[in-house]
């Protein structure tokens, strides 16, 4: 570097106005095959990261990203999973001395600590020895950490039905992309009785099933709502004789029993071409939707909401996750 | 004309040493596929930095769709799955891609690990890395909830239940992330967003950048 009197600048900068010759380093003084990194083995690199590309095009095209129905903070009967990296986590807090009472040593000390010495590693495994049968505690530990991390991710993993959550939990396109006929006099009987658990386009939610290819007649649409059947419980409907007609008509209909079959065939239609139609008709019945849901949450919805909770508390296991860990 | 354009930039900004710094290195034959096949371990970090552009890029596209608000995000993610042109394609990648980074972070971590690279004195190094790692799992959790469905909704509840549960400031941690002691909504709908937006890319983005200054600067470790 030139330094002293002499020196010359462009302008008034700080940027020097000799040029030097563009050289590439001298590599030879290194031991072995040496490469230069631009551009030949940056060309190496660019096709290992094309073929990893492609495979993860393939990946993404063959498994379409999941999603769930839209989130129901009062659907009691779900069971909580998060994403497969924080398994190990989750089910380790199922333990008894991980969980519940002992939560802060499963939540915060204990991954506290095996985080921590991850972190710290270089300060903990001072040796100078790199080769892995050197330092058998630091590896050991990690081998240890390793396989705890993987055995609880399997332990999850094998007690989630995976299959089950897709079903149950999945979103019933149909019922989405539904043109459910809102002005019906009986959708407003439906929506005061049975829209908090069977959805605001008849879709069903958690473990209430779909009222769109039920498949009814209306006689038994009215004996159910008013008798239950199943996990329903009797005395849902609280109307009249003459509402209760509207209610049966009106599932019926929505159910593709007699006159519903335009409803279902335009939306299987239209979601696999014609956009354009398609869309103006969700709009307008997404629009319908948004005011009438907040409705029934706020009244009548919470309320009956409730009472199926209790219904159902037995059959559902650990359906939170304190309940879960109190348990194992 | 093109490098008439560069000697006009260079004389003036003198870029060539900024650059070469860079991209003008040796590639020793140990970490070198094409001379020892087992080296294929030097790559995932470098697949680790490929997939999080992606995720970049990706995440930048969703953006244009995505409305962070309760009423509109799962509808926003389901016409952008459904409706939008690829849409389907740039979710799924940023979907994937968020599982498909930690595994290679994993993978990188103990290909370090195992080969005791992270000792003197690249001690730095390794925890900014360690700090890396953490960050991506803060990027994971934030984003599950941004789709707003009932897993997104039900797994935030279990993860800032974990969080609360730190002693003496778990309540203030739960707070700070959702917004309200004890309801999940709105607030923490948007607080995750700019979480996950904002604040831990910000985060990856410097930690990245020491991560690389010092492995330039001190070279990738040597052989066994």
């Amino acid at each position: 570097m030139h330094r002293g009197k002499g020196m010359k600048f462009v302008g008034d900068s700080r940027i020097t106005a000799e040029r030097k010759a563009n050289l590439p380093k001298d590599y030879s003084e290194y031991p072995g095959r040496t490469e230069a990194f631009w551009p030949n083995f940056l060309l190496k690199e660019w096709l290992v990261g094309s073929v990893f590309l492609i495979g993860f095009l393939i990946l993404t095209a063959a498994h379409p990203s999941p999603l769930e129905q839209q989130a129901d903070p009062n659907n009691a009967g779900y069971i909580p999973l998060p994403d497969w990296y924080f398994l190990f986590l989750y089910q380790f807090l199922k333990y008894q001395f991980a969980g519940g009472d002992y939560i802060v040593l499963g939540a915060i000390v204990m991954p506290g600590l095996a985080f921590g010495a991850l972190l710290l590693a270089p300060f903990l495994d001072r040796g100078p020895e790199r080769r892995p049968h050197k330092r058998p505690i630091a590896v050991g530990l990690m081998i240890l950490g390793f396989i705890a991390t993987f055995w609880l991710t399997y332990e999850s993993v094998s007690h989630a039905d995976y299959e089950m959550r897709a079903e149950k939990y999945g979103v019933n396109v149909e019922a989405v992309e539904s043109t459910i006929d809102k002005e019906h006099p009986g959708y407003a009987v439906y929506e005061a009785n049975c829209l908090s658990c069977h959805g605001d386009a008849l879709q069903g939610q958690g473990n209430y099933p779909s009222l769109i290819d039920a498949e009814l007649t209306v006689d038994q649409v009215k004996d159910i709502a008013v008798n239950g059947v199943g996990e329903m419980p009797a005395g849902i409907f609280g109307g009249s004789d003459e509402e209760l007609q509207q209610l049966a008509e009106f599932v019926v209909q929505a159910g593709g029993g007699e006159a519903g079959g335009e409803g279902e065939g335009g939306s299987e239609e239209g979601s696999s071409g014609e956009g354009s139609e398609s869309e103006s008709e969700e709009g307008s019945s997404e629009e319908g939707s948004e005011g009438e849901s907040e409705e029934g949450s706020s009244g009548e919805g919470s309320e009956e909401g409730s009472s199926g909770e209790g219904s159902e508390e037995g059959s559902e296991e650990g359906s939170s996750e304190e309940g879960s860990g109190s348990e194992e | 004309m093109l490098q008439k354009i560069y000697d006009w930039v260079d004389e003036r900004v003198d870029i060539t040493p900024l650059w070469r710094d860079i991209a003008d290195h040796e590639v020793p034959e140990h970490v070198n596929p094409a001379h020892h096949f087992s080296a294929f371990v030097y790559c995932f970090g470098g697949l680790t930095f490929f997939i999080t552009v992606i995720q970049i890029l990706s995440g930048m596209f969703l953006t244009m769709y995505y409305v962070p608000d309760i009423e509109n995000a799962w509808k926003s993610v389901y016409y952008l799955q459904r409706e939008v042109a690829y849409g389907q394609i740039v979710r799924g990648m940023h979907h994937w891609g968020a599982s498909l980074v930690i595994v290679m972070l994993f993978l990188h971590t103990l290909r370090v690990f195992f080969q005791g690279a992270y000792k003197k004195p690249r001690e730095l190094n390794w925890v900014i890395g360690v700090l890396l790692f953490f960050v991506m799992l803060g990027l994971g959790f934030t984003g599950y909830l941004l789709p707003w469905d009932n897993k997104a909704y039900f797994a935030t509840q279990v993860g800032l239940e974990i969080a609360a549960a730190t002693p003496f400031i778990g309540d203030q941690i739960r707070t700070l992330l959702a917004g309200d002691p004890s309801i999940v909504g709105a607030q923490t709908l948007t607080r995750f967003f700019a979480i996950h937006v904002f604040f831990l890319p910000a985060a990856l983005f410097g930690l990245m950048a020491f991560h690389f200054i010092l492995i330039r600067k001190q070279g990738i470790s040597g052989p066994l």
